[in-house]
């Protein structure tokens, strides 16, 4: 399962759609490519799993994101995430090749970025999570979320790499010359760090930010709070039609069209239960007010002939390992495979 | 970023965005004026946007640009017949926020100064032509926000230092280890020198400023420390010219927060 979620996710024509420089997805689309991607292997989620293990993603991100001391240090916490990938497919060279690749050109595209252009991606992203509060057992339990769903931002600690320990004022005379130091004081208590993090392809990263969440093992929920008026304008904003979305969509049904999807057979598919019972599971699902939950576009088949040709071509390019079955229409076929789902 | 430009004849309400520049009358009913700013077909590999303004002059609206281009323009003291008067092209980052002169500006200092992505500030002195009269070349740290009075720069940076500037020497008098994280707002009040500051560490600093007229001596002392707890405050304004009182919105956050004295 590990392999094909991370070889789909790795999958070189995607990435190249990924790196072109773009608006940010909206919320519909980034949860219906987050759906096809948990879907790229045998494993299955139904609504409610599927639900939790994408407001569990979307908190964990924004937490990253928001602690983030320095904006470059987004780019760190996606080494960490790539670092850990890279342990789970540690055995197959050619998945491993896949996110090299990938990582290479992260280094290439993002490493020479100014802090100010850091700034401007990290500010883009958390618009994105604007307002959301969902509550995660897992952060409740170390402290590190408020029960009204906020993040703890701690006062003490290392400053960023590149910050000085605030308290000291200088004072310098008209010819340059310092003439004074002062020094103030703050409810803070920060210290200077050790060192910076690697930004190579190999290095300790030293921002913990971004690393597995699971190295221990607990239990994790999460809870969405119903009364909450911004969840309100939230759930307005889920269901108001996008006339984009299907644009959007379709545009993603290329990306993801060219792969190889197997349909489980009653034997070999599993299904992944996110709550500790079936019961529970089901339980979750009848009891989600209607509003909160995600609704999934579903694609019709292009009749664009400008796109079915694309598709073809994304096609034709693509090194699929295994034989794919004889199929007339490609452009078609795929988006319908991918309904199907 | 939204900005009150208090002009003479009148006040304009002025708005910067990935689309260009807006300006509304002052109680935000009508559109006095827009500008678009060109946006290539295909999305670049660089954001385009507007972002810094400032009034200057009694009579133009500067605003700053992803391009690094400085955008005047002429307002008429009534009406929507605002025109782009020049475009200043000495900045080569993304404009962050420029400021006009609060105080009274000794010879030489100029009245407006403007700030980039890489730290760069340049200071102007505005007029039919704008001319730059100086340049303070950056250190690669990101210039956040600026305030200028009494021919002093203030300057607030992405690694949570403030500097002091002499506008007309372009010499540093002072450097504050102010805040652990990115400084996202400065306000100056002209009538105490007192200077506010604003960071995603969670604190608002409020400092005074002063200059000793006869020795030239600069001095800044801490005033005041308020920590927004587990808020990234964003935005941080004096409610009043003599700063006695401050408001401060953060990210996530609904409310204003105004604080005052006890």
């Amino acid at each position: 399962v590990m392999n094909d979620i991370i070889s789909t996710m790795f999958n070189k024509k995607f990435m190249e759609e990924l790196f072109k420089p773009q608006d940010l997805y909206s919320k519909k689309a980034l949860r219906t490519v987050y759906d096809r991607l948990a879907h790229a292997s045998i494993m299955r989620l139904n609504q409610a799993s599927m639900d939790k293990l994408y407001d569990l993603m979307t908190m964990a991100f924004k937490y990253q994101v928001l602690l983030c001391p320095r904006p470059r240090d987004i780019l760190l916490v996606t080494f960490n995430h790539l670092d850990a990938i890279k342990d789970f497919i540690s055995d197959s060279p050619g998945i491993l090749n896949q996110v090299d690749e990938t990582f290479r050109r992260l280094i290439e595209t993002y490493n020479c970025l100014s802090d100010g252009e850091f700034q401007l991606i990290r500010q883009t992203l958390l618009i994105f999570f604007q307002d959301m509060h969902i509550r995660v057992s897992i952060f409740l339990k170390d402290k590190v979320q408020n029960s009204n769903g906020r993040f703890v931002l701690p006062i003490s600690g290392p400053v960023p790499w590149g910050t000085e320990v605030p308290g000291l004022i200088r004072i310098f005379n008209h010819k340059g010359v310092e003439v004074k130091r002062a020094e103030f004081a703050t409810a803070g208590n920060y210290v200077t760090p050790q060192r910076e993090g690697s930004f190579e392809l190999y290095g300790d990263r030293v921002l913990k930010l971004g690393t597995n969440m699971y190295s221990v093992t607990r239990p994790v929920e999460t809870h969405r709070s119903g009364s909450s008026k911004n969840l309100a304008s939230q759930a307005k904003e889920n269901i108001a039609p996008n006339p984009l979305a299907k644009e959007e969509l379709n545009f993603l049904a290329r990306l993801l069209g060219g792969l190889d999807i197997q349909k489980p057979s009653g034997e070999t598919g599993f299904r992944l239960n996110l709550f500790t019972t079936d019961e529970e599971e089901e339980h979750a699902a009848q009891t989600r007010p209607e509003e909160l939950s995600y609704k999934v576009i579903n694609i019709e088949a292009t009749q664009e002939p400008a796109r079915r040709a694309e598709l073809s071509r994304i096609l034709g390019e693509l090194d699929v390992a295994e034989p794919r079955p004889g199929s007339a229409e490609k452009g078609e076929d795929l988006l319908a495979l991918m309904d199907g789902l | 970023q939204a900005a009150w430009c208090q002009l003479p004849a009148r006040v304009l309400l002025v708005l910067t965005s990935q689309r260009g520049v807006q300006m509304y009358d002052s109680d935000g009913s009508t559109m006095v004026f827009w500008h678009a700013l060109d946006v290539p077909e295909l999305p670049a590999a660089h954001s385009v946007f507007a972002r810094g303004i400032a009034a200057a002059g009694g009579r133009f609206v500067c605003v700053g640009t992803s391009f690094g281009a400085v955008l005047v323009f002429d307002v008429p003291p009534k009406g929507t017949n605002v025109t782009l008067s020049e475009v200043l092209e000495q900045h080569r980052d993304p404009i962050t926020d420029m400021a006009a002169e609060q105080g009274q500006a000794p010879d030489g200092a100029g009245d407006l100064v403007t700030a980039d992505d890489s730290g760069t500030l340049c200071l102007w002195s505005s007029g039919e032509e704008f001319t730059l009269l100086g340049k303070i070349p950056g250190s690669g740290c990101s210039c956040s926000s600026v305030a200028l009075w009494n021919g002093l720069v203030a300057a607030g940076y992405g690694n949570g230092q403030i500097r002091l500037w002499e506008a007309a020497s372009g010499r540093i008098r002072a450097q504050v280890s102010a805040h652990a994280r990115w400084i996202y707002a400065l306000d100056l009040a002209p009538l105490s020198g007192k200077l506010l500051s604003g960071a995603e560490d969670s604190f608002v600093h409020v400092w005074k400023l002063s200059r000793n007229p006869d020795t030239d001596d600069i001095e800044v002392q801490h005033c005041h420390a308020e920590c927004v707890t587990d808020t990234q405050v964003c935005g941080a304004r004096f409610c009043d010219p003599a700063g006695d009182t401050f408001a401060v919105t953060g990210y996530d956050l609904s409310e204003i927060l105004c604080y005052g004295p006890a």
